[in-house]
């Protein structure tokens, strides 16, 4: 297949593929009724019209950034990571029991040692398909995903059996000590004049842009990341020049889940500032959409999760003020994973020819 | 002969001057431009039916471009495609093969899962049922197989199957789809002398029959050998076409290349010093219990060039994956650099303890082991030396730029072209790709360079320079370790030969005191009196 150029793979491609999701997912609003106009205009109002709004968006904004760099990084070593949603749950245990441990003087502190426990967490959580796939050849795919069940099931028995306060009746962790609580938008010195206290995007959302950072530098700028990309592309190359399979695999796994159970800090510290069932929301595998179509590289994992964190908080804004379903978000959602992840070559095919005439006529 | 510029286009312009009737395929005024490239400029070139064809060109001189569009996978910006007389406009493979045009690439595009007889029939399905098909293709294939020494079990999956036979699929593919015109592409790059032979044989029997074919190649010795007509592409433009009998390798090597080419480097006799490595008694068993070195010694000194001969497949690539720091197997022996015992398997045998040691290692297989194809020039440039002090800001970064300086040093004094750092490899050609293999390894003084295949898709003019190289490094005083299974290029570059056979050495010849026949007899697995070693 003839190569686009550079812009319209970057720039043009996912635009052509969010623009035919768009009409797919309004053809279906008109299908069944609604008002494809009405829905649009309560989704950027709700998403994108109001401070309120986004204080929702970037909260989910946040999420998606940890979650699709956790499949960022994997990706990059050739290992695709889509135990995400384990990894984060884990994380959350890994940020309650940090939190709970002890009356924390500062929020900031909490902060620091609440991000090495998810990180922990979530790193521990793939560890072990990590080295099964290192060692024993197992699926990396078929191992993590089954990580996530296992996840679900030990964060139940750790809220049934250990951490639920003696007569609470909820599967949930006890709430978390007040000086765990992080500062959100509206807390934020200069935020503040723009955001309410309401909302539930808190400080984490620096920590997922610094991650961003950190992520490219560790790609493009670190020995190791040299290592991950070269045994990506190659591992007989890799091997030739003297990287250890073993190494790569463990590291970048421990890196994937570990910045998945970063996530935690976001939904389980910063928002409900308890521990609960499935807190993840399934942010763990938005993350395989969101570090599809940002590219595998953090700039594009930044502006992906924007969009799905969009996609998050219009589609339930629109549940919630017109006749259309909340379930038409799963739709929308679903439709824009399809034709960005899945289909971007179907829309490169198309466009190809455009770029062919254009430079035969040149 | 003729070697005017505009051989082609005279030829073009007085019909049938050579042979009665009309030409298989004609080409006029071909042109193709990719972006600024112009890959084909004005070419025209007429095929005469039940000949054989040559096109020979360095890499990147076109011929695949112009290939291509007579097989419908691009669009020609100008120019007008015969076929039998007749004007033909190809827009697909699809239409290649209804004007009876067949190709055999390269890269085979083959089904490795399935047998002979499902890829042959994969496309050309007659109905939903396969079983007639099947059926069809059998009797077929057994009437093309006598007629052509074109031999394949129908019945054998092709994973199974050697690289000559995976050849020999891909031409009944294109004779069972009813091809009178065959293009090969390069097809003996891969292939073992033997193997190379029986296709030419094929070639011949095919072209008795009948068959028109075009053969792409840099090789001269198959242009020379084969060819009745030959036509010599240089940056896009075809420069020449002459009567095969009537030039010479010399004549078109300097056709090809635009200046005078030196087929065989000039050397030195070698000044050996200590010995440097020493191998004993090594044996590898693959991970199927098979024995692929069977107990092979063997000793390099300094300032010396031993070339391993012999047919791909007999340990050699095994010995390179031992010495270079792979595990293939179970290994068994003792290897020594400079007196210091190697460790050959565990964690302390691996591609980075071997460089530490000052071994150097040109892989044989570039594509999938000496580079990382999506890789920058710059990258690949610190492959394997990527821990390199010289290469590191800080405790925690890389330093880029650094690595981006050397590279371009480095492109400057191997000529790569272009000499771009930020280009990824797999946009340069062969040569060029192999140059910076070479450079990497080359410059940082290895004690032991273990180079294989050194020229295998290389293009002429860039063999002369990597064959420069390697012996400039070696009077520089490295010990240096060839494996190639081209003879000439053994013949050539070898202060010592030892020919292997069936993961054994079979005998230790000296350049001047031997020949291709005898080593070839050696390369078979018959020892020689003189070789009874």
């Amino acid at each position: 297949m003839a190569k686009l150029p550079t812009w319209a793979d970057l720039v043009l491609v996912p635009l052509i593929s969010l623009l035919l999701a768009a009409v797919i997912s309004a053809l279906v609003i008109l299908a069944i009724g609604g008002d494809p106009v009405e829905a649009v205009t309560v989704m950027v109002d709700g998403a994108l019209g109001s401070p309120y709004g986004w204080g929702y968006t970037l909260y989910y904004t946040t999420s998606f950034i940890f979650t699709g760099l956790a499949v960022t990084v994997a990706y990059h070593a050739g290992q695709f990571n889509i135990g995400g949603e384990g990894q984060a749950q884990l994380g959350g245990l890994g940020v309650a029991l940090v939190c709970l441990a002890l009356p924390w003087p500062h929020w900031s502190i909490a902060l620091l040692a609440a991000s090495v426990g998810a990180a922990l967490f979530g790193a521990a959580w793939a560890a072990i398909p990590a080295w099964l796939q290192a060692k024993r050849g197992s699926h990396i795919v078929i191992t993590t995903i089954m990580f996530n069940y296992i996840g679900a099931a030990l964060i139940v028995y750790m809220l049934v059996e250990v951490l639920r306060p003696i007569g609470q009746m909820d599967p949930a962790s006890a709430r978390f000590p007040v000086g765990a609580k992080l500062p959100n938008f509206g807390e934020i010195p200069g935020l503040s004049l723009i955001f309410s206290n309401k909302v539930p995007a808190n400080v984490s959302f620096f920590v997922a842009i610094a991650a961003c950072f950190a992520v490219w530098a560790l790609l493009w700028r670190t020995r190791l990341g040299y290592e991950i990309r070269a045994f990506g592309k190659s591992e007989s190359a890799a091997v030739y020049a003297g990287i250890s399979p073993t190494k790569v695999i463990m590291l970048s796994m421990l890196i994937s889940g570990g910045l998945a159970g970063l996530m935690a800090i976001n939904n389980v510290m910063g928002e409900s500032e308890r521990l609960v069932q499935n807190a993840s929301e399934g942010a763990g595998f938005i993350g395989i959409a969101v570090a599809l179509m940002g590219r595998n590289h953090p700039f594009g994992v930044f502006l992906a999760a924007l969009l799905f964190g969009f996609l998050y908080q219009g589609g339930a804004e629109m549940g919630l003020w017109t006749t259309i379903p909340i379930e038409l978000r799963l739709l929308v959602q679903g439709l824009v994973i399809l034709f960005t992840g899945a289909l971007d070559t179907m829309v490169r095919m198309m466009l190809t020819p455009f770029f062919r005439t254009a430079r035969g006529a040149a | 002969m003729t070697l005017g510029k505009d051989t082609g286009r005279q030829a073009t312009a007085a019909p049938s001057n050579m042979q009665a009737g009309v030409p298989a395929i004609e080409l006029r005024g071909i042109s193709k431009a990719f972006g600024p490239v112009q890959a084909n400029k004005d070419i025209s070139i007429r095929v005469m039916p039940g000949t054989i064809h040559g096109i020979i060109g360095e890499n990147g001189a076109g011929k695949s471009t112009l290939m291509s569009i007579l097989y419908g996978f691009y669009r020609a910006d100008a120019g007008e495609i015969f076929i039998n007389g007749r004007p033909t406009t190809i827009t697909d493979s699809q239409a290649a093969i209804r004007a009876g045009i067949g190709m055999v690439f390269q890269h085979f595009k083959l089904v490795q899962n399935f047998t002979v007889l499902e890829n042959v029939i994969l496309g050309a399905e007659e109905g939903a049922l396969l079983r007639p098909s099947l059926a069809k293709a059998r009797k077929t294939l057994a009437h093309l197989a006598e007629e052509y020494e074109l031999e394949v079990d129908p019945e054998a999956v092709i994973e199974a199957l050697s690289v000559g036979h995976q050849q020999r699929v891909e031409i009944l593919k294109a004779l069972y789809r009813q091809a009178d015109i065959l293009i090969l592409d390069e097809p003996t790059g891969v292939l073992t002398p033997d193997e190379a032979d029986h296709l030419f044989r094929i070639l011949r029997g095919l072209k008795a029959q009948g068959k028109t074919i075009i053969l792409i190649t840099h090789k001269l010795r198959e242009i020379m050998e084969i060819t009745d007509r030959v036509s010599v592409m240089r940056r896009g433009e075809m420069v020449a076409t002459v009567t095969t009998s009537e030039t010479s390798p010399e004549a078109l090597a300097e056709l090809m290349v635009g200046r005078k080419v030196l087929l065989h480097v000039p050397k030195a006799t070698a000044q050996p010093g200590a010995t440097v490595l020493d191998v004993e008694n090594l044996r590898v068993t693959d991970g199927a219990g098979v024995a692929r070195l069977k107990g092979v010694s063997l000793k390099i000194r300094a300032g010396e060039i031993l070339g391993i001969a012999g047919v791909a497949g007999n340990g050699q690539s095994e010995l390179l994956e031992v010495l270079g720091g792979f595990a293939p197997g179970k290994i068994e022996g003792r290897v020594s650099l400079s007196g210091q015992d190697l460790v050959l398997s565990g964690p302390g045998a691996t591609g980075e303890t071997r460089r530490a040691a000052g071994i150097a290692h040109v892989p044989e297989d570039r594509h999938h082991l000496g580079l990382i194809l999506d890789f920058a020039a710059w990258e690949n440039i610190a492959f394997g030396y990527h821990g390199a002090p010289d290469y590191q800001a800080n405790a925690l970064f890389m330093d880029n730029d650094a690595i981006i300086r050397d590279t371009e040093g480095k492109m400057a004094r191997f000529d790569v072209r272009p000499p771009n750092p930020q280009l990824p490899a797999k946009s340069f050609s062969g040569g060029n790709q192999q140059k910076i293999v070479l450079a990497r390894e080359i410059e940082r003084n290895p004690v032991l360079l273990l180079v294989g295949q050194p020229t295998r898709g290389v293009d002429i003019g860039a063999i002369e320079f990597i064959h420069r190289r390697i012996v400039e490094l070696r009077d520089a005083g490295a010990a240096i370790l060839l494996v190639s299974v081209e003879l000439e290029e053994i013949l050539s570059l070898s202060d010592r030969i030892a020919v292997m056979f069936d993961g054994q050495i079979m005998g230790e010849r000296l350049p001047d005191q031997t020949n291709e026949r005898e080593l070839g007899l050696l390369m078979a697995g018959v020892a020689t009196e003189a070789g009874a070693a």
